[in-house]
């Protein structure tokens, strides 16, 4: 018979929808409105899965996000396969296939169930005493071991092929959980007509109105006045309702993260929706109502398949229509489980409940529950309980005054609702910098002193009475929108109050009892006690060595006991002890809400030049500078990067080269005092060098290292074209903003970016002016005319261009800087009349190699930001009249003018063909003891085509005084030997240049 | 994120600003006469106040303008911010909270 602990009435499950899914590849049957967990239990399946550690049987223990041990892989179709699911939180629906974890072979009979036998072995913090030795066991050994045994799911292995969405939304009033006091909040704020959100975790909205069957409030059932309120919610055109919505991240400034689920529930997802959406939530006020988690009690076995929480029964019971068992036993210390008792009665289970107070400490409920027809066992404790794969019995006794364990008795039972009072959910108030305080009335810590514009209401800080709830929720909602209303309901009155036990009395061993405190990660009290015993003494040690509240439900359910047993064997307070730090996200959060749209192409913005196109049809590669695609070489069939470079660079020094260089930075720099602004943040001086002429200039941060370079030309007295790196264009634009806007804002100069403006057409090689000639106009090209370090202004193939004549690989060279929307146009053009001259494309690649053979260094292949002008040779470009500058005073510090600093140099491999690793160390006796000196590392090596050898730049400690010497450089097998020369390969006398 | 109000802007979030650490250290008019130590303070040792911090952003995102605040380091609130160049309401050299 299907379903056979569903009761025939009850329930908000749709019976007029059947649904099947299946779990571990049975059918289950259920109704739309289930989740999985209650759909199992309709079904009388509790053994869900095996713990983490000791791999035993495991049950539903709650019916809310709480659940620590009912987690299923959950498999949506193909590609939307993911684990750890709690079976509390999925919504059952047709064609879901779940399976358990953690077993293997399977589920029923898991040979990983030794680790139980095995557990004295395993206590807490035992990784830090085994798998240590012998040493190199590690790789083969225990890594291998423990990487099989660690985790609890099966992470995917296919791609998510699902959308997710990001929305950023604003209100006055943002109200987190629509239980009674959510609900009362959200009505009094949106009455005023500011806008409102409500957000609430589960598929409904109404929290435990949800299951309170019994209750009135103003004289009616509590469903009709959640049905009502949620009408007028509804209605209302200032309010938005977010079911199946987690807030999971409090941030600063009432920045509230949330993530709504909004496809997963479907059959079918409705057509282009995204599976989940991720809120970004500024909201002027926050009220947090997120209710509490009740706390499981802590005696030996407490863990069995068919141990529920109380209030999980009650739920089951009212809101799904399912009875957990046939025969109940209620396990408690407070009065709230009565309720569920008295619930379980009148669906005509057989109930009996065991109360850890003594008949003189009950309140009404005692009789209440008696005159139902339930046998009550005040003041007796849970020391056992039976059943391997379902719980079967519990063992109780009297405790007498003296705290002393009387007889034995076995209650039979098929389930058990335990209940050791309720912990305020205070983990968004808590990331929200409040501070909590300890209450001690009701054994929870609670909101305290606010941080950011929020408060609390309901359950969450610690009211647990229905009418005063809603009350207290309408104060709060009302007070967000800046309004006295107030609203008085009466309800019935709840049963609340408990007496708070951290270990139930048992008359065992302690030594020998298994009482789970965090029912994940499998720690029970005893490794609580050991770790403090062990000297673990702050809250914050004994939680990482034991791993209590650090599985992915971050100890709902744990953590107050958890506190509780650490604070008695300190035999301090509770709030002396203190809480562990709450940390988004309050619930997990898929990898996809967070990456939102962000992912394959839009994973980063890629900057193309004008050439891209050009470049791509003419079979170039590419590669990635910055957020730039930049051309790296252009093969010819059959050739490989080494060919295709080696016959690029040829091409350039005995013909000509065409490459694009439009992604170096480009600044304007225009201005009455242009001139000055440039002596103050660079090197070089400025107020001499004439319209037409250029620089190489070198730019240093305040403390004396390099930061950039770029030639840079004087177009006219006030304005100056200054080129970057490609990489540093936006960071010196911003160095230069920041001096000008902080420093010296009586100086008047303004700065433009034009990187993307102007387009630049490198063409290097002998034949360079032979191929523009009969392009450009208004320029006159000859040598005595245009001097190398010139610039330009005319015009070619008809459009404006400032021409450079400078040179970044020794050869005869023009940079043509066209307008962007010319540069395809004039570089096909400059390309056809190249042809005749055999004119030959080339990339980065080639670039780098061309200007190392001639020792021009790179910022940030060369400096690393530590590396000063005297390094790498350029001091003597700084006059020694100069005035201040930018890094000037720091040129002076000890450190800077200290001898044995690093210093660029050249090195050659005694066999010419091995060409060194960049990165590679630098020592001068390969015989030395470990750990060697290192005096220095390669910051550039290439295959020279044009010097027949390889070539290699490096900074080696006192470099210069090297040059002549030997030196050893690492190699992956060892060292090799390289003579130490002058950074400079090809055209020493620098003769080809001025061309 | 933090939700900063930027003098020219109004108030915006984090991700469009860039923080510029310590406010109000002006750089030596003549660094020659600054000596070693000194000018190692000047390049190296900012405050690092529980409390109080006044500090410089920059609204990269936005209009380009930096700007200056005092922010709470501790809770993260903004007492004010102020254009640069101007002075705070209060002074802050290292107001610290117990």
């Amino acid at each position: 018979m299907a379903q056979p602990f569903r009761l025939s009435r009850g329930g908000r499950i749709d019976r007029s929808r059947p649904i099947v899914f299946a779990f571990n590849g049975k059918p289950v049957h259920g109704y739309a409105g289930d989740t999985v967990a209650s759909a199992l239990l309709a079904n009388g399946i509790h053994l869900v899965g095996r713990s983490f550690k000791y791999h035993r049987p495991r049950g539903i223990l709650s019916h809310g996000p709480d659940e620590p041990s009912a987690l299923l892989s959950v498999d949506r179709g193909p590609g939307r396969i993911d684990p750890n699911n709690r079976a509390s939180v999925v919504e059952a629906r047709s064609g879901l296939r779940t399976t358990s974890q953690n077993h293997w072979p399977s589920l029923e009979f898991d040979v990983g169930a030794v680790n139980d036998l095995l557990s004295p072995v395993f206590v807490a913090g035992f990784y830090y005493k085994t798998f240590m030795w012998p040493r190199k066991f590690w790789d083969k050994v225990y890594e291998p071991f423990i990487r099989a045994a660690a985790g609890l799911g099966k992470a995917p292995t296919v791609a998510d092929p699902d959308r997710y969405a990001n929305r950023h939304a604003h209100c006055d009033v943002l109200v987190v959980g629509a239980g009674p006091a959510g609900l009362a909040a959200a009505l009094a704020a949106a009455r005023t007509g500011k806008r409102v959100i409500l957000a609430d975790e589960g598929a409904e909205p109404g929290g435990s109105l949800l299951h309170d069957t019994t209750s009135q409030i103003d004289g009616r059932p509590a469903a009709d006045w959640l049905a009502e309120t949620l009408a007028e919610l509804d209605g209302r055109e200032n309010v938005i309702l977010l079911p199946r919505t987690t807030a999971f991240g409090y941030y600063n400034h009432n920045h509230v993260a949330m993530t709504e689920r909004v496809t997963d529930h479907l059959a079918s997802a409705a057509g282009q929706a995204p599976r989940e959406r991720l809120w970004q939530v500024r909201a002027e006020q926050v009220v947090l109502a997120g209710g509490a988690h009740e706390r499981p009690l802590v005696f030996a076995d407490n863990d069995r398949p068919g141990i529920l929480l109380a209030e999980s029964v009650r739920v089951f019971l009212n809101r799904y229509g399912v009875a957990p068992g046939r025969r109940l036993v209620f396990a408690t210390c407070g009065a709230s489980a009565y309720q569920a008792a008295l619930d379980a009665r009148a669906a005509g289970l057989d109930v009996t409940l065991v109360d850890l107070r003594l008949e003189a400490d009950c309140g009404p409920e005692l009789a209440q529950l008696r005159s139902a027809g339930a046998e009550v066992l005040t003041g007796h404790t849970v020391v056992g309980s039976k059943g391997r794969k379902r719980v079967t019995g519990l063992i109780v006794a009297p405790v007498g005054s003296d705290g002393r364990c009387g007889g034995r008795r076995l209650l039979a039972c098929d389930c058990v609702g335990m209940s050791g009072g309720w912990t305020p959910a205070v983990h968004l108030f808590s990331q929200s910098r409040g501070k909590l305080r300890y209450d001690d009335a009701i054994d929870a810590f609670v909101p305290n002193i606010s941080a950011q514009a929020e408060r609390s209401a309901g359950a969450a800080r610690g009211t647990y009475d229905l009418a005063a709830c809603v009350n207290e929720g309408f104060a709060a909602g009302a007070a967000a929108a800046g309004s006295d209303e107030r609203q008085e309901v009466r309800a019935t009155p709840t049963l609340t109050g408990f007496q708070p036990v951290r270990i139930m009395p048992t008359d065992a061993n302690p030594t020998k009892v298994r009482a789970f405190v965090d029912y994940q990660n499998d720690v029970t009290a005893k490794d609580i006690k050991l770790a403090v015993r062990e000297g673990f003494q702050s809250i914050e040690h004994v939680k990482r060595y034991t791993t209590t509240g650090m599985a992915t439900d971050q100890g709902k359910t744990s953590n107050m006991n958890a506190l509780g047993i650490v604070a008695g064997q300190l035999d301090k307070a509770l709030p002396a002890v203190g809480t562990t730090t709450f940390r988004p996200p309050y619930t997990p959060v898929t990898f996809g809400a967070l990456v939102g749209p962000a992912r394959h192409a839009l994973f980063d913005p890629i900057r193309t030049t004008p050439i891209h196109e050009w470049a791509e049809a003419h079979g170039a590669l590419f590669e990635n500078v910055a957020l730039w695609r930049r051309a790296w070489y252009f093969p010819k069939a059959g050739e490989d990067l080494h060919a295709a470079v080696a016959r690029e660079c040829k091409a350039v020094r005995e013909g000509v080269g065409i490459f694009d260089a439009s992604t170096l930075g480009k600044i304007e720099i225009v201005g009455r005092d242009a001139a000055e602004f440039m002596n103050r943040l660079y090197i070089n001086p400025w107020t001499k060098l004439a319209p037409g002429r250029c620089r190489y200039g070198l730019m240093l941060k305040e403390d004396g290292y390099i930061l950039d370079d770029g030639v840079v030309a004087r177009v006219s007295d006030e304005c100056f074209h200054v080129t970057t790196t490609t990489g540093g264009a936006a960071r010196v634009l911003a160095h230069m903003e920041d001096y000008l806007q902080t420093e010296w804002p009586e100086l008047e100069v303004f700065l433009t970016s034009t990187t993307e403006q102007w387009a630049v057409i490198a063409l290097q090689g002998p034949k360079a002016r032979d191929v523009i000639a009969p392009l450009v106009d208004g320029i006159d090209l000859s040598p005595e005319a245009f001097p190398h370090m010139a610039m330009r202004s005319g015009t070619i193939c008809g459009v404006p261009t400032r021409l450079f004549r400078v040179s970044f690989t020794g050869e005869l060279g023009f940079e043509i800087n066209v307008p962007s929307d010319h540069a395809r146009a004039v570089w096909e053009a400059v390309f056809a009349a190249g042809r005749a001259h055999g004119i030959t494309p080339y990339g980065t690649e080639t670039m780098h190699v061309l200007r190392a053979e001639k020792g021009y260094i790179i910022v940030g292949q060369e400096t690393d930001g530590t590396v000063t002008p005297d390094d790498v040779g350029m001091a003597g470009m700084i006059p020694k009249a100069k005035g201040d500058f930018v890094g000037k005073r720091s040129l002076a510090r000890p450190d800077v003018v200290a001898s044995g600093r690093k210093q660029l140099v050249g090195l050659m491999t005694d066999d010419p063909k091995l060409v060194l690793d960049e990165g590679a160390q630098i020592v001068a006796d390969t015989a030395q003891p470990i750990p060697m000196r290192m005096l220095g590392h390669v910051t550039s090596s290439y295959w020279s085509a044009n010097c027949g050898r390889s070539i290699a730049l490096a900074l080696v400690e006192g470099g210069r005084e090297r040059v002549g010497g030997h030196l050893h450089v690492t190699t992956p097998d060892g060292f090799t030997r390289v003579t130490v020369c002058e950074p400079v390969f090809f055209d020493t006398k620098g003769e080809r240049i001025n061309a | 994120m933090l939700l900063i109000a930027c003098p020219h802007c109004g108030k915006r979030p984090e991700t469009e600003f860039r923080c510029g650490g310590q406010a109000h250290i002006a750089r030596p008019a003549d660094p020659s006469t600054v000596d070693d130590g000194a000018w190692s303070e000047h390049l190296f040792v900012r405050a690092n106040p529980k409390g109080v911090h006044a500090e410089r952003w920059c609204h990269v995102h936005g209009c380009g303008r930096w700007f200056n605040a005092r922010r709470d380091t501790v809770s993260d609130r903004f007492i004010e911010t102020y254009p640069m160049g101007a002075k705070p309401t209060q002074s802050t050299q290292s107001e610290t909270r117990a």
